[in-house]
């Protein structure tokens, strides 16, 4: 059994995002860049899928050639093997989705797992998009992932609390936070996964049209907060909620 | 421009976080509703009750009866035949539903938007809320998600459109719905609460998040929320969440309780109207964005506080 995880690299989750000032975009020059925190929840998945019948996992990701460092850290955790597609403009979740689907096309997986969100762009999308795009079904927000044949079962984190879901294989997974606690790489599996193939292949191998739908304007800053007070005790506080109508 | 508006329900009550996707869409043009539901003519009887909606669009299907994507969107897609426009909440079923549905026009979503600024052109957050981008969009047609917060709810009652059955699409083979488990709660809703106590990792336990926030909570009418690490600490449930990656909140008052602050939590519930902070450490970043700090174990603070009220 063959398992596809994509995985993006990212504006590290630990660094402050600073919005250039000419409000052209968000300032990546210099910083610590990562795996997608989301993306490495689905390599681990995929990972302790091995026990359970999965024999090969191919991760993929679309970015400029830095983007290697991440599928490196991907195979180094354990993956088998490693696709980049290089693109010199960012590409947008309907164009990644569709890149993914020639992948998924060649590569026949009987699993494919997504982060639920990438956490530069917020969008929410690909893992979504990807399954329309293969007519398959989606298992989104995934807190447990149990495999069987020919199906999968997909316990999904949703606003009312948890929902379970059979899909039909191959299906789409995107991962949410509790899925599981990805394992860090260790030296030995650094070194072995300089080894591992990485193939480089562009968006137009796959005769793909990953060409921008949206234009961004402008990014600014949020409006920023106004400086609060403190108060020196409980007494202080009742009054100013008292105040403020919230208590009476 | 016509816009079709997913109305978010539970099989009785439609959702909070529909009217807020509805005066979106009014922005925008014409809208109309869909409502997808196994036995949901009372929905759409609510539905057609919102104000400045043409028709409810009713699909009543046993297919339909737990939103699964893979059913819904092919609905959505014929109807998208006669609409310019898929408007759905950001709730984890429009953040399931509507990518979809995009995918199959080859339209890319503009997700959780903030504002709109004219028929094609948007505000969203990106990087946690850290920055806004204003996106403009050159597909003909537009697949949109709403944060609930970012706008004034349409009126829910007093409204009169009309009601019209859609032919089911079907079964699509793909998915089959297993089970949920679904918190009930007396409490109000986290995203629609005016006040929300929420409690972090310094509650140290399920016991004491429950004996320490809860009764201050209902002191206030308050919706209770917790930050990640509470809820992967398994002090609370997963829908407690406030977060980036959880759910947003903008009520009039949050009170955080031994929260820190970072980044992926301030995403969830910057926008409130007034920030009380409770925190031991005065350096806490979460005093930051704080209208009202104290700083003081929270063990002795907020019973006192409770106490107090
Ligand atoms: C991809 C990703 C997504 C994330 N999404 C979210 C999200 O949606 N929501 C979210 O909340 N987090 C999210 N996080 C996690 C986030 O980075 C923080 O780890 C988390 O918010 C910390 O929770 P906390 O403030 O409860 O815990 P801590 O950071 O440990 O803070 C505990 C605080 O309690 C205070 N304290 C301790 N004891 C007491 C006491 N007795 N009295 C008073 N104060 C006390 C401490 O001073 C400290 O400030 C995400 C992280 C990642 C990587
Ligand atoms: N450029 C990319 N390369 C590889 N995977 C991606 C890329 N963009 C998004 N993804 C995948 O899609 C998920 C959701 O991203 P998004 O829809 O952008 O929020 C991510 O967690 C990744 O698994």
């Amino acid at each position: 059994m063959k398992v596809l995880v994509a995985v993006k690299r990212v504006l590290d989750y630990n660094v402050k995002p600073r919005v250039k000032t000419d409000g052209s975009g968000v300032d990546l020059a210099n910083v610590k860049m990562s795996m997608n925190p989301f993306d490495e929840i689905a390599v681990e998945e995929a990972i302790r899928l091995k026990d359970k019948g999965v024999t090969e996992i191919v991760v993929v990701s679309v970015g400029d050639a830095k983007a290697q460092e991440t599928l490196r850290t991907a195979l180094a955790m354990g993956a088998d093997r490693a696709i980049l597609v290089t693109s010199e403009e960012a590409v947008e979740p309907l164009g990644v989705a569709k890149i993914l689907k020639a992948v998924a096309e060649e590569e026949k997986p009987d699993l494919i797992i997504l982060g639920k969100q990438a956490i530069d762009g917020d969008n929410n999308q690909t893992g979504q998009m990807l399954a329309g795009l293969l007519g398959v079904g989606q298992g989104t927000f995934a807190s447990k992932v149990e495999l069987a044949d020919g199906s999968v079962t997909v316990t999904r984190e949703v606003d009312g609390g948890l929902e379970t879901e059979k899909l039909v294989l191959p299906a789409i997974i995107t991962t949410d936070l509790r899925l599981n606690e990805p394992r860090y790489a260790s030296l030995p599996n650094i070194m072995k996964a300089k080894s591992k193939p990485l193939a480089q292949k562009t968006a137009a191998d796959y005769g793909v049209d990953v060409s921008p739908r949206l234009t961004t304007l402008e990014v600014r800053e949020p409006a920023k907060r106004q400086a609060g007070i403190r108060v020196a005790d409980v007494d202080a506080l009742v009054g100013k909620l008292k105040a403020m109508g919230v208590a009476n | 421009m016509k816009t079709l508006v997913w109305v978010e329900h539970d099989g009785s009550a439609v959702k909070d976080a529909t009217l807020a996707a509805v005066a979106a869409a009014a922005q925008m043009g014409a809208v109309d509703l869909l409502v997808a539901g196994s036995d949901v003519q009372g929905v759409a009887q609510r539905a057609a009750g919102i104000v400045g909606v043409g028709t409810v669009h009713v699909a009543d299907d046993a297919a339909y009866a737990h939103a699964l994507a893979e059913n819904v969107a092919p609905l959505v897609v014929k109807l998208m035949a006669d609409h310019d426009a898929f408007v759905a909440p950001a709730t984890t079923t429009g953040k399931n539903v509507a990518p979809r549905v995009a995918a199959l026009l080859d339209v890319m979503q503009i997700s959780d938007i903030l504002s709109v600024e004219g028929e094609d052109t948007f505000t969203r957050p990106i990087y946690a809320g850290n920055a806004i981008a204003k996106v403009r969009t050159r597909d003909a047609k537009k697949v949109i998600t709403v944060r609930g917060t970012a706008f004034e709810k349409a009126a829910g009652e007093g409204g009169t459109a009309v009601i019209a059955p859609v032919e089911s699409t079907g079964d699509q083979g793909l998915s089959v719905f297993e089970g949920a488990e679904i918190a009930k709660s007396a409490r109000p809703e986290l995203t629609s609460a005016k006040v929300v106590v929420s409690g972090g990792r310094a509650l140290g336990s399920s016991e004491q998040f429950h004996a320490v926030i809860d009764p201050l909570a209902d002191k206030l009418g308050a919706g209770v929320g917790a930050s990640r690490a509470a809820v992967d600490a398994g002090y609370a449930p997963n829908d407690y969440q406030v977060g980036q990656t959880g759910k947003i909140v903008a009520p009039e008052v949050y009170v955080a309780v031994g929260i820190s602050g970072a980044i992926q939590h301030l995403a969830g519930m910057k926008d409130s109207k007034t920030i009380v902070a409770i925190n031991k450490d005065e350096d806490a970043p979460i005093f930051q964005v704080a209208d009202i700090g104290l700083v003081g174990d929270l063990f002795k603070v907020v019973p006192e506080l409770t106490e107090k009220l």
